[in-house]
């Protein structure tokens, strides 16, 4: 599985692409594969404030639901909302289908996130691939 | 995400013999009640509509097996199981119950009338040893019985879906059209003499499922010959995941879920299964006498249509639509079939009625739901 490397990534599944103070998120392949077919999921509001490591929303398959952990604290711009009538597009590409688009209020959150490399190794470890 | 639930399982867990199979076809697997088994291959929504469109294959082998023969057998089954086995010719199986002195349920069971004399009570996996020893403890000391746990013995394979039979007739010369639902036969199966055949399954589909000899290389190539039978009509292997989704659509009910030793057999809707007028007693008939003449439950089990945005899930606390808890959902899921979040869930007989709103706790949040019919997805007539 490619986790690309422009991104920084949580232990909880998570990954964030930052330009500026931006930061788009998305949940990874590896979490994709695990639930299955993703049939439901649940988006902050537009103005809503994430706190690090906290969830922010969920995203259910057939037959599990997983909370959304936040990798930073900031202000949500944007949503996704496409997604609340195609949440199978997860599945398809789970690299480049964004959740929802933060505004950072502390760009040092980044600093305790885990880089491509450190992300594939953990994900092989915790799992055995 | 928290992902823990649905991490790879590790061993040591209890392996069926079709175990190194899955794990060549790539199958997630997962512990099912100290089982290492199959929750999907290919995808649980492709499992599903493959069973209910055409085909699909499931490895149930960690279901057990439990024989009771002699010239007691009859008697002893009537005692230990709520159903009326005198019903029974011979080829012909029944659902059934073990049922606590209380009325409720030690395990819910297929009852197949081998012969006279001689009965095959299949169990749920996660209840094997349990029930084994209720069994020998119920009625162990009965005369002229003797029981066999032969659970490891076979391995059992459910070939579901409308081109079932297609698939296993060419596997075999026995006249599949002459056994109708609920009954079966023996018959040469994949090279293999005297396979139980049974017109039977846990999906609402029709299907059969095979008993066949379960070491290893045997089930690995009766499996492989299935598969290339059912080539032609897009067969697939079908996990867990499909299993429960499948079940949960015609309301079958999963141990531990929609019946167990808390909840009774009136409270479960399966009245129509326990023979209170059989004449020979049985365990839990006077329990469950006193309740039908008190007038019966105070609780039933309904079908719920979730009416706004969200999945109720097992667990999850029924409301009232001002959010007094009345109840809980014993299986919920998205409906792969019907397109709509459905679950089964206990609520107080005033709330039983069709199209009663009640509410479903998702996420701290009340969700509207409705009783509607079950079972949600019944097949079409042919």
């Amino acid at each position: 599985m490619a986790y690309p490397e422009t991104y920084k990534y949580t232990k909880e599944h998570e990954w964030i692409e930052v330009d500026g103070t931006t930061g788009t998120i998305g949940i990874t392949d590896y979490a994709q594969s695990s639930l299955g077919d993703i049939v439901f999921v649940e988006l902050p509001k537009v103005g809503d404030k994430l706190t690090a490591h906290e969830t922010f929303g969920s995203v259910e398959s057939v037959k599990a639901v997983s909370d959304l952990y936040s990798p930073v604290a900031g202000t949500v711009a944007e949503i996704n909302s496409a997604l609340n009538d195609a949440p199978e597009t997860i599945n398809t590409d789970a690299n480049s289908t964004w959740l929802v688009k933060v505004t950072l209020t502390n760009p040092a959150d980044l600093d305790s996130l885990l880089d491509s490399a450190a992300y594939t190794k953990y994900v092989e470890e915790e799992t055995g691939h | 995400m928290n992902l823990g639930d649905l991490l790879m399982s590790e061993a040591p867990l209890r392996k069926t013999a079709l175990n190194a199979t899955h794990r060549s076809l790539k199958a997630k697997m997962v512990d099912f009640g100290g089982w290492d088994m199959p929750v999907e291959y290919s995808g649980l929504m492709a499992e599903h509509n493959a069973v209910r469109n055409g085909v699909g294959v499931f490895d149930v082998s960690h279901m057990g097996d439990i024989q009771l023969r002699g010239p007691g057998s009859l008697a002893a089954v009537q005692k230990l199981l709520m159903n009326d086995a005198s019903k029974l010719q011979i080829g012909q199986a029944h659902y059934s119950a073990m049922l606590t002195p209380e009325g409720t349920f030690v395990d819910d069971v297929v009852l197949h009338k081998l012969s006279e004399n001689d009965y095959l009570i299949v169990i749920n996996a996660g209840t094997r040893e349990k029930d084994v020893q209720w069994v020998r403890q119920t009625i162990g000391q009965m005369p002229s019985t003797h029981i066999n746990d032969y659970s490891d013995m076979y391995t059992q394979i459910a070939i579901q879906g409308p081109r079932a039979v297609d698939v296993l007739q060419k596997l075999t010369d026995t006249d599949l059209s002459t056994i109708k639902n609920y009954w079966f036969t023996w018959g040469k199966v994949a090279g293999l003499y005297n396979v139980m055949i049974a017109r039977t399954g846990y999906t609402g589909e029709d299907g059969f499922e095979i008993y066949i000899p379960s070491d290893e290389a045997t089930s690995a190539r009766v499996w492989q010959e299935i598969f290339a039978a059912g080539e032609e009509f897009g067969i697939v292997p079908c996990g867990l995941g499909a299993r429960n989704t499948l079940r949960l659509e015609s309301a079958m009910a999963l141990y531990g879920h929609e019946i167990s030793d808390t909840i009774n057999v009136f409270e479960a809707n399966l009245g129509r299964y326990c023979k209170l007028d059989k004449e020979s007693d049985f365990v839990g008939k006077s329990a469950l006498q006193t309740i039908q003449n008190a007038g019966g439950p105070n609780r039933k089990l309904v079908g719920l249509e979730i009416v706004e945005r969200g999945i109720a899930r097992d667990g999850y606390p029924v409301t009232t639509l001002d959010g007094t808890v009345i109840g809980e959902v014993t299986s919920g899921s998205p409906s792969v079939t019907l397109k709509k979040n459905i679950a089964l869930a206990y609520v107080p007989i005033q709330y039983t009625a069709l199209d009663t709103e009640v509410a479903v706790t998702i996420r701290n949040q009340p969700v509207k739901a409705k009783v509607v019919p079950t079972p949600f997805y019944k097949r079409a007539k042919k």
